[in-house]
């Protein structure tokens, strides 16, 4: 039997937006996957230390106060340097089509789901592109 | 009514239900946005047990159901209040007067995350977010930027800031200082409700029981030096806003209500010392009578306790006065314009619920900052409603409906249950501590998501109607990354220039005064005066009171 996909979801940045971080860290668990949420406020160093000690496979990025050209390429190329580009960094939150663009083209992030995503989407996405 | 009409009724009713019962529903889930389920038909059975004296009485009028005013909105309408705040305090500004000018009637600061939580712009942990939600703010120079132009005592300013709320505060009595106006002149709001933060907007610095006595300072200064400041304002909205029902939104946000009474209680204050400066902030989501019976069921419920329960004398101290803000989360990133007619009949509930103040959202907030186009209309959305709909001549139209007032009895029964449970699992602090409100507004929100996903609940332009190869065609406010340097280079060059020796001594007596029992609001007065930054003065409160952690659960 195929082991379970461990996923982190993390909210990086000074908000307390939460809600969103919340609900998908519930529908991943309820779809099987072994998810971690770090809670709030977490630096870029302390989001990538706990992806690397729980060993998952996907980080996810919860962020809805605008700071996310500066935070998801930080955790991206603290997840290199520490030799751990093998997890995928995934993301979601109030992010303008611009800087999704900009974020993806640059390899910061593999997917961006914005608000509407239906749950199931971003369960098939992982599912999909996690090899177990 | 006597038994004879009650009979009849009844007997109507049950005919009309037999041939009723024979026609199909339409597929559709009949409940509201909550998930409290509704009839399809309300008669004055519905409302047998009412009492117009005791539930309702009259506008301004205990118990309040009908409004706090006796004249509501043929007196003064209700303020028209939009939240703004962007970049810099300079940008800012001229929003401000752009608002002004363009006939609104108070200002509302939006602070930017740094600066909530309680961070300076050059901190570690500020990069990136610097003016990206709100305006900077790190010393008493930005806020008289802020307001440069702008006579204090002409404008009531309200402040959504809660963890930092002392800080930003004084920084507020001390540009008027500068500007000759005493703080007895001030009028306006600071958000300064912690215990909401703790619940659901999670932008908190020091543990409960520090924060709580910040917030008892600050109702005790404000009682003998800045009468007129509403000191706390009780936030619903972002209860609501985290994925709350109405009833939770109602019950928890009333129940830090109480706990802030019996704070100030405890802190040896009297009760109408500081409770006729309370205020309220309740969100206006998309269900519209919901929302209307909230706000009724909220007036009626505070009025009682406060002369009940707290033994309130002063009727001022029974009033629930309240801003209200239309749902973010009731908004779409697809077809933003759509945004605009959600955003217009939740104003219609919270101007039919009797709100004092109203915030209108802009289109384009759930994808940015809104652009000044977007602001006008959601501005225009009000006056449209305040000149020309009609609908404020009226006081309270709604009293008397089958459905608003059994609807406005069930919230209120709602309400209580929880109250119940509160006291149960020992107040809103043990609470917070076992996470019960925190699993209760995640629940909620995993439930209206899975309603959303399985299309038993419907979003229009979400999950039904569509626009296949939408193309996203309004404008987008963007914030350029320069300005985090600019503010820095300020901050920076204040740090340089000020007298240190005094920013060290009023710092120093900071400190001590928070190891004591003494008002801290004083000394905090004092460091902002010699230019002490937000960041500075925070880093000592933090040093003396520690720094909140939370259990993450989801």
């Amino acid at each position: 039997m195929a082991r379970k996909i461990r996923v982190l979801i993390a909210k990086p940045g000074l908000d307390g937006h939460d809600r969103g971080a919340r609900v998908i860290a519930r529908a991943l668990r309820d779809a099987g996957m072994e998810v971690i949420y770090t809670g709030l406020h977490q630096t870029p160093e302390q989001i990538v230390e706990a992806a690397i000690q729980e060993d998952v496979d996907v980080v996810g990025l919860s962020i809805l106060s605008g700071a996310h050209m500066t935070l998801i390429p930080r955790v991206t190329q603290l997840l290199r340097e520490n030799g751990a580009d093998d997890i995928l960094v995934i993301g979601g939150g109030t992010i303008p089509e611009d800087d999704i663009k900009a974020l993806k083209e640059g390899g910061w992030v593999k997917e961006l789901f914005t608000p509407g995503t239906p749950l199931e989407a971003i369960v098939e996405w992982i599912q999909a592109n996690v090899k177990v | 009514m006597n038994n004879g009409e009650t009979r009849g009724i009844r007997e109507g009713l049950e005919k009309w239900r037999e041939k009723r019962e024979q026609m199909k529903d339409r597929d559709f889930l009949f409940e509201t946005v909550s998930g409290m389920e509704v009839k399809d038909l309300y008669t004055p059975l519905d409302i047998e047990n009412l009492d117009y004296q005791r539930d309702l009485g009259f506008p301004g009028e205990y118990p309040f159901t009908r409004g706090v005013y006796r004249n509501m909105y043929r007196g003064r309408l209700w303020t028209m209040r939009q939240f703004a705040g962007f970049a810099t305090a300079k940008e800012s500004n001229k929003r401000y007067k752009y608002l002004l000018e363009k006939g609104q009637t108070g200002l509302s600061v939006a602070f930017d995350m740094p600066t909530i939580m309680g961070y300076d712009s050059d901190h570690p942990r500020a990069l990136g977010e610097v003016g990206r939600v709100g305006v900077a703010i790190d010393s008493l120079q930005d806020m008289e930027t802020l307001f440069e132009g702008i006579p204090l005592d002409k404008v009531s300013t309200s402040m959504t800031i809660n963890a930092p709320a002392a800080v930003i505060w004084c920084m507020y009595i001390a540009t008027g200082e500068k500007q000759g106006v005493r703080p007895e002149q001030l009028t306006g709001t600071i958000q300064n409700d912690i215990l909401k933060e703790y619940i659901a907007q999670k932008s908190w610095i020091f543990p409960p029981e520090p924060s709580m006595r910040l917030i008892t300072d600050i109702f005790a200064y404000a009682s003998r030096h800045v009468p007129k400041w509403n000191t706390i304002s009780i936030s619903g909205y972002h209860i609501r806003e985290a994925g709350s029902t109405a009833v939770q939104e109602l019950a928890f946000t009333l129940a830090n209500g109480f706990a802030y009474v019996e704070a100030g209680i405890k802190a040896g204050l009297n009760v109408d010392e500081f409770a006729p400066r309370l205020s309220f902030f309740f969100n206006a989501h998309i269900d519209f009578f919901e929302e209307i019976a909230k706000y009724r069921a909220a007036r009626r419920i505070w009025a009682r306790r406060m002369r009940e329960k707290y033994g309130a004398k002063d009727p001022r101290s029974w009033l629930l006065r309240f801003h209200t803000q239309t749902a973010g989360c009731s908004l779409t990133a697809q077809q933003p314009e759509n945004n605009i007619v959600r955003t217009a009949y939740e104003a219609l509930a919270a101007v039919l619920g009797g709100t004092q103040s109203l915030h209108t959202n802009s289109m384009d907030e759930v994808l940015a900052l809104p652009t000044e186009k977007a602001v006008q209309i959601a501005l225009r959305t009000q006056q449209i409603l305040a000149y020309e709909t009609g609908v404020a001549n009226v006081i309270d139209p709604l009293a008397g409906s089958y459905y608003v007032e059994a609807l406005t009895n069930k919230m209120e029964e709602e309400a209580e249950k929880y109250f119940e449970e509160i006291e149960k699992r020992g107040g809103v602090l043990a609470c917070i501590e076992q996470n019960f409100f925190q699993q209760e507004i995640a629940d909620a929100a995993y439930r209206y998501q899975r309603a959303l996903d399985s299309k038993q609940r419907i979003l229009v332009g979400v999950n039904e109607f569509v626009n296949p190869d939408e193309k996203l065609e309004i404008e987008i406010l963007k914030i350029d990354p320069r300005i985090e340097q600019e503010q820095v280079a300020r901050l920076q060059k204040l740090r340089r220039e000020r007298d240190n020796i005094r920013v060290r001594e009023t710092l120093d007596a900071l400190r001590r005064a928070c190891e004591g029992t003494e008002n801290v609001i004083p000394y905090i007065l004092d460091c902002v005066r010699a230019y002490a930054t937000e960041g500075e003065i925070i880093q000592v409160m933090r040093e003396v009171f520690g720094e909140y952690k939370e259990k993450p659960t989801f």
